[in-house]
């Protein structure tokens, strides 16, 4: 039935059906992965001209510089813009789709064993909407208005009234129409297209993850998808959605009809955007118990307390989200509420990183590349959670709301956290897409400094915090006293995002490298378990796999006792 | 090699993959629409009381209730095309799908009229909060409805039919698919008026 | 829907799509008249809402064939309504801080 030359009823496809518009799994979760990785290299430089105005202020920034006038030096509302596109491009246009576009289209079909997505043409869909909001976005920066400034978060009435918002909006429009189709497809694959014998305990954590994260994304975006239309409206058709009564501006009485709200546009937002922040993690967590399981030789420890907490943690991310609104003054009784399912949602989390923790006991290690990359994940999560711990209860976040060490916070668990993770994947699963081995001299090269200057930006942030430094300051808190003490430390942190930058310059030439000449790798280079890698390497076009494919066993079969390897895959009867 | 379960069901789900795609999309439907009727709540009760009640007085009942029966009838002649298809009747198809055609072509007029009307009174979503949820709600109903005409007139006209002759079990999969969102516009619809224009 | 229609069971299943437009018919008529009644704004929503659920419920189960849908689709829903309700209740919670707010407090200071 499987045969190689399995173009029999295709018609010979032209570059275009191959490789611009094609319907294949592969070539999309390429797409969606060069486009997100550029994103996130863009994103990056954006902080990186940030970080230098913070730490020598009113010196001209380096080479791009002239972009912003004559003096070279940021102006507020460039620094204000600088900030929320940062934040904007790099978790809907970089981690988002690199997470859950790329490595989720590319291995979900591979991992069940299926020859495609359910919706092939929905796929490609959903990349093109994605690409489009995502050129949209960028084009902001060339309007006259500039680029949005009201923070990724677009609190009304600022939004409403400050340049950029409009264009951000009707991009943001695209994502989520991108992420809807994308999600849904991720959903009916994993129900509909696992090969016979795959159970559902049966699944790799690398689909489980992709699998609740599609649920967060289908049932949550749509309310931001909702709040995004409004504020347009807002905007452009004089609406009071977000506007209260009375509003005034630069001394004088707004001239709309006003009875709006701008707390409904938070409650809109963050019902989102905090199950976005499970979208973060999620993909992350699976990737990591692959490439722990694989580099221990063992299987997880605690494979099905991880699934049932996964989907609870899922499940609570949907009822903790006016956590960010603590301080909106919306009464005892909701902040109550939301402390309590906050604090309670700490605890799938716990039991998930402490299992992987617990994996490791015992285990045969292999400190391959995308190893450090999965160890190094564990403890960096582990502050990024635990620093989350005072911000989710009411009394404390009053102190530290709106200060650095939110962004303390939230970095370690997406950037040492989540980008750690992908890191870890792209060195993982690069052999399969490619055929070809990543230098492993290159790859620790790209790790060590990664992990010292991530600590180098990110640690400080508390201490800042912590002194009451608030974020989004274009000064970087020099025209507060209470600042004073702790600003030496912007100098620190940004000779660190530097190097960091420049800590990415192995990995880049690792990739570009090992493309052309790295070591051929047969199809299971790894030695793992998991049904992708049943499949040649690269997998055939449109068809992945030349077997059938049956599965007769759990996903993390490592070491079992009496048998002839130290693993055997789940295809294996 | 084809991707399975288009037209037979699998079996421990007992589902065709479209038909757990298009459930899938209302759900996130269902919280799009919800998003805007938790504004219309907060709006509402952020307003002085009375103030909905007034600003919504300007609607037109009637016109709601005749597109409130037109949708549904649309809703019935849809189920009925379906229907018409799984007895291998294809012109009757073609006639209750003419039928859901036309009744939308009726819903989308009366609205046209609705909202000329208020335009000429001076009523624009700009006017009160009331006026904004509402052209809002409706307007995005609209769109969805606009957006189901496309899809049927494809399904109405020849260019679908060649599937009919080749592959009529996926034919009229695909016309039970369309017809799971296009009771759900009726469905939003159903809330819509009276919460708009009763309430 | 594997062709287990047969033409006597679509006979069956158009009478009761029949069925059900007349009540959608009847029950659209009751919920504008059920308007006229002059009820306090909360009686009347909890009278709208629970009419338009009926109306609901019936093209849901009929016209969508949920009444015999496989349990993934009813569990995806649920999981769905609850949400809903969440997101539309949740917010009010405020409320019960806030009760005494004047309205339009600006005006007061």
């Amino acid at each position: 039935m499987y045969s190689n030359s399995n173009n029999h009823d295709h018609h010979e496809e032209n570059f275009i059906q191959k490789y611009i518009f094609s319907v294949d799994h592969k070539v999309i979760g390429i797409q969606y992965g060069i486009t997100s990785l550029l994103f996130l290299l863009f994103g990056f430089s954006l902080m990186a001209i940030m970080r230098w105005q913070l730490a020598y202020p009113g010196t001209e920034i380096p080479i791009v510089g002239f972009i912003f006038g004559e003096s070279g030096v940021l102006a507020s509302e460039q620094y204000n813009s600088l900030g929320a596109m940062h934040g904007t491009i790099m978790i809907f246009l970089g981690i988002v789709p690199l997470a859950v576009g790329a490595f989720g289209n590319y291995l979900v079909p591979l991992q069940i064993g299926a020859i495609d997505m359910a919706f092939p043409k929905l796929n490609a869909a959903s990349y093109w909407t994605y690409f489009v909001g995502g050129v949209i976005m960028i084009s902001s920066f060339f309007m006259p208005e500039g680029a949005a400034r009201s923070g990724w978060t677009s609190y009304p009435p600022l939004s409403v009234f400050e340049n950029g918002q409009t264009i951000w909006l009707i991009s943001m429009i695209f994502l989520i129409t991108s992420s809807l189709l994308g999600s849904m497809n991720i959903i009916v694959t994993i129900v509909q297209l696992r090969a016979p014998g795959l159970t559902w305990m049966r699944l790799p954590l690398f689909t489980w993850t992709q699998f609740v994260t599609s649920f967060l994304l289908v049932l949550a975006f749509p309310p931001l998808e909702a709040a995004a239309v409004l504020q347009l409206m807002d905007r452009v058709a004089g609406t009071s959605f977000f506007l209260p009564s009375g509003l005034v501006m630069s001394g004088e009485i707004v001239d709309v009809a006003g009875g709006g709200s701008p707390l409904l546009w938070q409650h809109l937002f963050w019902f989102l955007a905090h199950p976005e922040v499970y979208v973060l993690i999620l993909p992350a967590l699976g990737i990591v118990g692959e490439i722990l399981a694989n580099n221990t030789r063992k299987p997880i420890w605690g494979y099905k307390s991880i699934v049932y907490s996964t989907v609870f943690l899922g499940f609570m991310s949907f009822i903790v989200w006016a956590h960010h609104m603590f301080l909106t003054g919306m009464g005892q009784a909701m902040s109550a509420f939301f402390q309590t399912t906050t604090m309670i949602i700490s605890i799938p989390s716990v039991v998930i990183l402490t299992s992987y923790f617990l994996s490791l006991w015992g285990g045969s290690i292999r400190f391959n590349t995308p190893m450090l990359f999965a160890l190094a994940f564990l403890p960096m999560f582990g502050i990024g959670g635990l620093t989350g711990l005072p911000l989710g209860l009411a009394a404390s976040d009053i102190y530290l709301h709106d200060t650095y060490y939110v962004i303390g916070h939230f970095h370690y668990v997406v950037a040492p956290g989540t980008i750690f993770a992908l890191f870890a994947g792209i060195y993982y699963w690069f052999p399969k897409i490619t055929g070809r081995r990543m230098s492993e001299v290159l790859g620790k090269l790209h790790f060590w400094p990664s992990l010292i200057f991530m600590n180098g930006i990110f640690m400080p942030m508390f201490i800042q915090g912590l002194a009451g430094v608030s974020r989004r300051l274009a000064d970087g808190g020099v025209s507060y006293a209470h600042a004073s003490g702790v600003l030496q430390w912007n100098e620190f942190m940004s000779i660190s995002a530097f190097c960091l930058g420049l800590s990415q310059i192995p990995f880049i030439v690792n990739i570009f490298m090992s493309l052309f000449t790295g070591e051929k790798s047969d199809r299971n280079p790894w030695k793992s378990t998991t049904i992708e890698w049943a499949a040649p390497s690269p997998p055939l076009a449109h068809v992945n796999f030349d077997s059938e494919i049956t599965v007769h066993r759990t996903a993390y079969e490592y070491s079992v006792p009496g048998s002839k390897d130290d693993f055997i895959p789940q295809t294996e009867s | 090699m084809e991707i399975p379960y288009v037209v037979e069901e699998r079996e421990d789900t007992g589902l065709i993959n479209s038909k757990l795609g298009i459930w899938i999309f209302l759900a996130s439907e269902v919280m799009l629409f919800g998003g805007l009727f938790s504004a219309y709540i907060f709006l509402r009760t952020a307003a002085l009381p009375g103030d909905f009640e007034r600003w919504a007085s300007e609607l037109s009942v009637p016109m709601a209730t005749v597109n409130t029966m037109v949708l549904i009838s649309s809703s019935v002649s849809m189920v009925m095309a379906w229907a018409s298809l799984k007895m291998k009747d294809f012109s009757k198809y073609k006639m209750y799908l003419g039928l859901t055609i036309l009744c939308s072509f009726i819903f989308l007029t009366i609205k046209y009229f609705e909202y000329s009307g208020k335009f000429s009174h001076d009523i624009y979503p700009s006017s009160n909060t009331f006026m904004a949820i509402y052209f809002t709600l409706t307007g995005l109903h609209v769109l969805h409805i606009i957006g189901g005409v496309v899809v049927m007139l494809y399904f109405y006209l020849p260019i679908s039919h060649s599937m009919w002759e080749k592959q009529p079990e996926q034919f009229t999969n695909r016309i039970e698919v369309f017809g799971l969102y296009w009771h759900f516009v009726d469905l939003v619809w159903i809330f819509l008026f009276p919460v708009l224009y009763l309430l | 829907m594997s062709d287990n229609h047969n033409s006597a069971s679509m006979q069956n299943h158009i009478r009761i799509y029949l069925m059900v437009f007349g009540a959608l018919g009847v029950l659209t008529i009751i919920t504008v008249l059920a308007s006229y009644l002059n009820l306090s704004t909360s009686e009347g929503i909890f009278l709208a809402l629970i009419i338009a659920s009926v109306k609901a419920s019936l093209v849901l189960g009929y016209f969508m064939h949920l009444i015999s849908e496989r349990k993934l689709i009813i569990w995806i829903l649920l999981i769905t309504v609850f949400f809903f309700f969440v997101m539309i209740f949740l917010p009010l919670i405020s409320n019960i801080d806030h009760a005494g707010d004047p309205a339009q407090w600006w005006e007061v200071i």
